[in-house]
């Protein structure tokens, strides 16, 4: 990995929920920071610089509101800087955050991946009009749902596949206490039996809306040690990141397994020393906003041979219990507040290797990926993180 | 710090309304510009940034249209700022400073014409106490120029030579909207607009992009014969919260200009001042001398296409740097309302 060392020292989430009509915008935020600083035994006053990541500005009606926040993230007189990057914004922001330790330009960065999604109605704001776009689809699953059917057709896969994902996330969300759906009667037979929203797409398989903020704290070796010596939690240390980015419409591009995510994974695992991945990564924090898109990714990220992915999760490879555990936090699947949700995937892997994420932790959990897409499947975002110095 | 320079500059002519281009159509030809200038495709570029604004573009997500424009195929290294260009620039910095990359690519770009500027500029404002009263950015500026008028920090006077100076220089910047301007005296027997404000105080509303070129040490010395080399480069914000500011300020510009290294002798500033009142605070937080050449390109005031004006001023000086008009340079660019945020870039010839 390029330039200087980079670990995340502390992660703080809010509870996530439908609606946090309990705390205005600035107080929600704030729940997330003070729980990474305190995590990180640190104040604001010890903060560099402060790196603000949200999907679009129309879902809250505020037009760059991270210059309305400077106060509340206590970024006055330091730089703030705001990241867009469609769904994947959350685990792109946390690379640019990286990117501020790794210049050698700063040594304690407060990133921040927040959505309020209550305020508006993302389904109908992600379903552009004419003359932005021809008018097919009604929100990201109605957009989705084409590749998936084609994913099905390629791979011959078994209709119970997605019920499957979507059982195993929601189940691993009992165990994450900021998890947004917590739903202790759900079966496979209430999601098989849940209405059809988007051919093959279930309501039970499709991802909640949810209004929350992640705040992570990412530090420079010297920090990182400084900060681990005092809170005792080790660091996450950053072994790779990258970014890839294709166009929505181009010829030849295949939209069921986008050559942007194969690239993008290529690219981190060969920062972080990975040959392997299914062996040499421990558990993985991928991006599944709908239920099929487990066994694609475990294929586009080169954890299965194409066509193959659907294997591992019939088998089991990807509960918590498996070879290898994919979104025990409960993932997208749980909790979408779409701004956070890439950010999240990337916090919860540091708290994988740094041994704090309760009772949804991989025992002895040394690597782990945190992956997000984001527009037409064609916005990708990785980091690898490891429990020991890359 | 690894040595970075800029080694292209390309800009659209700014216009009232590119009515007939969508953004896409509007940014392409300025993206192409500026690669065809340094002999570059996008397989040249280890990291492309840009900058805009969903806002402005009345969609959300509108940047991932603007990819065709770049042709991203076969993918590419690419992020994106919902800022305007001079921090997307900024990225590609210190992407550039990790080692990861070596040459960089960034644009940025806005139409402002569909909507009515003023009023979606009050979507940017606190949302729960000034938000719900519109109040419209030309407003809202009025009130820091009516604090500085109040503090005696500035006059009418100034205020008009600065409108006059500005348009004036225009004249020789083939990619300004407004050019030329009335006598001082005749700006000021105008009637006010939105008091103390009169329409020559205020910038005029652009549709347009740019797009500039990075690359790091010898790269950059292949890409172009005298490049505008970063000798120093800083943001910094203020309070959004006009009743905990002083006006009449702009702390975040000083902040950002010291650790820029702005100290010592400048032959051009090129500063980020969309209302003739605020080019003073600026200047005064740059703390440059009398003997700078300021905004010979006509700033703000010729030409304000949002999310690209502040990476502008940023080309406008490593233009006059690349073509050695000029050795030494500081540009200035400002984002929020009221200047609350501010960069500040220090540029260079020579090795």
């Amino acid at each position: 990995m390029a330039g200087n060392r980079v670990a995340v020292v502390g992660v703080g989430q809010t509870k996530y929920a439908a609606v946090r009509d309990d705390v205005s915008l600035p107080g929600l935020l704030r729940e997330a920071v003070f729980r990474a600083l305190a995590d990180a035994h640190m104040t604001m006053d010890d903060i560099d610089a402060v790196v603000v990541g949200k999907a679009p500005d129309f879902f809250e009606g505020m037009m760059m509101p991270e210059s309305y926040l400077a106060e509340a993230l206590g970024a006055v007189g330091k730089p703030l800087f705001r990241v867009h990057t469609a769904g994947s914004v959350g685990g792109s922001t946390a690379l640019v955050a990286a990117t501020h330790v790794q210049s050698g330009v700063h040594d304690r960065v407060l990133t921040i991946g927040w959505q309020q999604q209550s305020v508006s109605e993302a389904m109908w704001a992600l379903s552009f009009p004419i003359p932005f776009q021809q008018q097919l689809v009604a929100g990201a699953g109605g957009y989705f749902a084409p590749f998936i059917r084609e994913y099905i057709r390629r791979s011959n896969a078994p209709d119970h596949i997605g019920i499957t994902v979507a059982l195993k996330d929601r189940l691993n969300a009992l165990k994450n206490p900021y998890a947004h759906l917590h739903e202790p009667d759900i079966t496979f037979e209430s999601v098989r039996d849940s209405f059809m929203l988007w051919e093959p797409i279930r309501y039970s398989e499709t991802c909640p809306g949810s209004d929350g903020a992640i705040a992570m704290v990412l530090a420079s070796e010297a920090a990182a040690e400084a900060s681990a010596a005092s809170s005792g939690v080790p660091p996450a240390w950053v072994h790779g990141t990258a970014m890839r980015s294709e166009p929505a419409t181009a010829s030849g591009r295949d939209q069921v397994n986008p050559d942007a995510g194969k690239e993008c994974a290529a690219d981190v695992y060969a920062q972080a020393g990975i040959t392997d991945p299914r062996r040499q990564v421990d558990v993985v924090e991928m991006y599944v906003p709908f239920s099929w898109y487990e066994p694609m990714w475990l294929e586009n990220l080169g954890f299965a041979p194409e066509g193959e992915g659907w294997r591992m999760t019939e088998e089991g490879a990807t509960t918590m219990t498996g070879d290898l555990p994919v979104n025990c936090s409960g993932g997208v699947l749980s909790t979408n507040p779409i701004g956070a949700s890439g950010m999240i995937r990337f916090g919860e892997a540091a708290l994988q290797v740094r041994g704090q994420a309760g009772d949804h932790q991989v025992d002895g959990a040394r690597v782990a990926v945190g992956h997000a897409y984001g527009g037409a499947a064609q916005f990708y975002a990785m980091w690898v993180v490891g429990s020991e110095k890359p | 710090m690894r040595d970075v320079a800029i080694v292209s500059v390309a800009q659209s002519q700014h216009r009232r309304a590119a009515a007939e281009l969508n953004e896409v159509e509007m940014i392409q030809p300025v993206i192409r510009a500026a690669l065809d200038q340094v002999g570059a495709t996008i397989s040249d570029i280890d990291f492309t940034c840009s900058g805009s604004s969903d806002y402005l573009a009345g969609q959300a997500f509108s940047f991932v249209m603007t990819l065709d424009a770049v042709g991203a195929w076969p993918p590419i290294v690419e992020s994106h700022v919902e800022m305007d260009g001079a921090w997307a620039l900024y990225e590609a910095w210190l992407k550039i400073q990790t080692g990861a990359a070596d040459t960089a690519f960034v644009y940025s770009y806005s139409k402002a014409s569909p909507g009515d500027l003023p009023r979606v500029m009050s979507r940017m404002l606190d949302p729960y106490y000034a938000g719900p009263l519109w109040p419209d950015s030309v407003a809202y500026a009025g009130l820091q120029a009516r604090a500085m008028l109040d503090a005696g920090v500035t006059t009418e006077q100034r205020m008009a030579e600065v409108a006059h100076r500005n348009r004036e220089a225009a004249r020789n910047n083939p990619n300004a909207q407004v050019v030329g301007s009335a006598s001082v005296e005749d700006l000021l027997a105008a009637p006010m607009f939105s008091d103390p404000l009169r329409v020559h105080d205020c910038p005029p509303i652009s549709d347009g992009g740019v797009a500039v070129v990075l690359a790091a040490g010898d790269r950059a010395r292949d890409w172009a014969e005298r490049p505008a080399w970063i000798r120093g480069i800083d943001h910094r914000i203020d309070s959004h919260q006009v009743g905990a500011r002083d006006l009449t300020t702009a702390p975040s510009v000083a902040i950002a200009a010291q650790r820029a290294g702005v100290d010592g002798a400048f032959d051009v500033a090129e500063v980020h001042a969309p209302f003739t009142h605020q080019e003073q605070l600026v200047l005064d937080g740059l703390g440059l001398g009398d003997d700078v050449v300021v905004n010979p390109s006509g700033g703000a005031l010729a030409a304000n296409p949002m999310m690209a004006a502040g990476l502008i001023r940023l080309g406008e000086v490593a233009t006059r740097i690349m073509d050695g008009s000029v050795g030494r340079g500081v540009a200035h660019a400002t984002a929020g309302q009221l200047l609350q945020q501010n960069l500040v870039c220090v540029l260079e010839g020579g090795d």
